[in-house]
């Protein structure tokens, strides 16, 4: 399954324009991130692929075919999503929260439960929490219940918005190696806005990185852009310039020693 | 406070029970003008209220075309009613019915617009069609403020009840009725009690009710 979007844009009713003319194509079983402060039209772009956005020019196309000529809610039921903060149903328990698609689509309750049991202990959290209610879980466990939903209807395609933005970094960071390993057994095709660039950088194949008004500023892997930002937003936005970006080699008893700009040594060179 | 005594000593006379003029008959009668016009004005405004709710639209018309109704004196419309359609039970239906309407419209959008956004909206994002949002997700979680709503209206309409029996001769008002007309103060004063007793009694069902549509959902973590 690969995602294409073709020249679209997004103006508003009142005039504001959050995307013009955005191009970009997502291999199948690869990640886009889409990056930018607020306002880059970022979760715009990504609510287009499951019709939660329509864009008012040019088209998206899952798998070669116009979004727009597919059933709203079957196309929205074929694809996982993770909101910002969760968004699980506050009144249901856990275990239904994770069958709601399945259950949606028909599948008998009892056998979606099962199932979803067996996906909350995929993503790390204990099945016996299942009974209970999202407002019992932490922050950062209400955000695997709710990856767990996103995969619980077999989808090919994920969109993610901001799904670690909630939580503090060092849950984050679990989040992410979570994610990286689930990737990597599941090779989902995947859309994931974030303003953090280095959370763009460690989970996405390839980064687009967004100005407002949805222009891109640059499109390329993380190495790319790394190496060769392509202006001044570009490097200021990735922070070329601060001290953990410019790494150089020390030698310390024939060792090469990895130092940051300000000196402080950050690994050794193999 | 002898009036009292005579009041309550009028409600436990064997007498006034039974029978078509009875206080038991009367009490039933009552309760069922109350449930009739609540009935009926719920589904008019339950709908309504979801739909704005739910949409969004047309949210400032309608609120001001109730509050418009509400404004309306319920004794000056029953008296206009009662001239149009005459003696019975229709007039103070209809009259009940505008009371109740505004109180179930409020609590219905306002249950609706209530519920979580963040949860609406993934719940849309997921594949949720626009009816399964309205009865699985928006209609549970403002179920409180929905009976909130039916209580209040509910409230206003035992009370106000008690007019029906100015145009037929209907429910507890007969008592205050007839009670002012031939001097029968303990009379009087038994309806009135019995009102306020069947009024408190109601309440106190439908707050019961409403704390059972409250589930687990915003229980602190354990």
């Amino acid at each position: 399954m690969g995602i294409e979007f073709r020249d679209v844009g997004k103006t508003y009713p009142d005039g504001t324009v959050a995307v013009t003319g955005f191009s970009c194509t997502v291999p199948s079983h690869r990640t886009l991130a889409l990056v930018g402060t607020s306002g880059s039209g970022k979760t715009t772009l990504m609510r287009m692929v499951n019709r939660m956005v329509e864009p008012t020019t040019g088209s998206v196309l899952i798998d070669g075919r116009d979004v727009r000529e597919l059933d709203k809610v079957a196309l929205r039921r074929s694809i996982g999503y993770v909101p910002q903060a969760g968004g699980l149903l506050p009144h249901r328990r856990v275990v239904d929260n994770v069958a709601t698609v399945p259950v949606l689509t028909g599948t008998p309750r009892r056998a979606a439960r099962d199932a979803a049991l067996a996906l909350l202990e995929r993503v790390g959290i204990d099945p016996a929490l299942g009974r209970r209610y999202p407002a019992q879980l932490s922050g950062g466990q209400q955000q695997r219940v709710a990856v767990a939903r996103a995969l619980a209807a077999e989808p090919n395609i994920l969109l993610m918005d901001e799904p670690f933005g909630a939580v503090d970094p060092i849950v984050r960071r679990g989040l992410q190696d979570q994610l990286l390993q689930l990737q990597a057994e599941l090779g989902k095709t995947i859309v994931l806005v974030t303003h953090d660039i280095d959370e763009a950088f460690r989970l996405g194949d390839e980064v687009v990185i967004l100005r407002t008004g949805g222009i891109v500023a640059q499109t390329g892997t993380p190495k790319e852009i790394v190496a060769a930002p392509a202006d001044e937003f570009v490097r200021d936005f990735i922070g070329a310039d601060r001290a953990e970006r410019a790494l150089r080699t020390v030698d310390v008893d024939g060792r090469s020693v990895v130092v940051d700009g300000d000196g402080r040594p950050v690994g050794v060179l193999e | 406070m002898n009036l009292f005594g005579d009041a309550l000593a009028w409600i436990t006379d064997g007498a006034h029970w039974g029978g078509p003029g009875g206080i038991d008959h009367r009490v039933v009668q009552h309760l069922l003008v109350t449930f009739a016009a609540v009935a009926l004005a719920a589904v008019l405004a339950l709908p309504l209220g979801i739909l704005i709710g739910h949409t969004g639209r047309g949210r400032l018309v309608v609120v001001a075309l109730a509050g418009a109704v509400r404004a309306v004196p319920t004794l000056g419309l029953l008296t206009l009613l009662g001239l149009a359609l005459g003696i019975g039970i229709q007039a103070p239906l209809i009259a009940l019915v505008a009371l109740a309407f505004p109180s179930l419209l409020a609590g219905a959008y306002a249950g609706i617009e209530a519920a979580d956004r963040g949860a609406v909206d993934a719940a849309r994002a997921v594949g949720m069609s626009e009816w399964q949002l309205v009865t699985r997700v928006e209609i549970p979680l403002g179920a409180d403020v929905i009976l909130g709503g039916i209580r209040a209206a509910t409230l206003q309409v035992v009370a106000t009840a008690t007019l029906a029996a100015y145009i037929s001769d209907t429910g507890l008002g007969r008592y205050l009725f007839s009670g002012l007309k031939s001097r029968q103060y303990d009379q009087m004063l038994a309806g009135a009690l019995l009102v306020a007793a069947l009024a408190l009694v109601l309440d106190l069902t439908m707050a019961a009710l409403q704390r059972a549509s409250r589930p687990t959902t915003r229980k602190v973590p354990s």
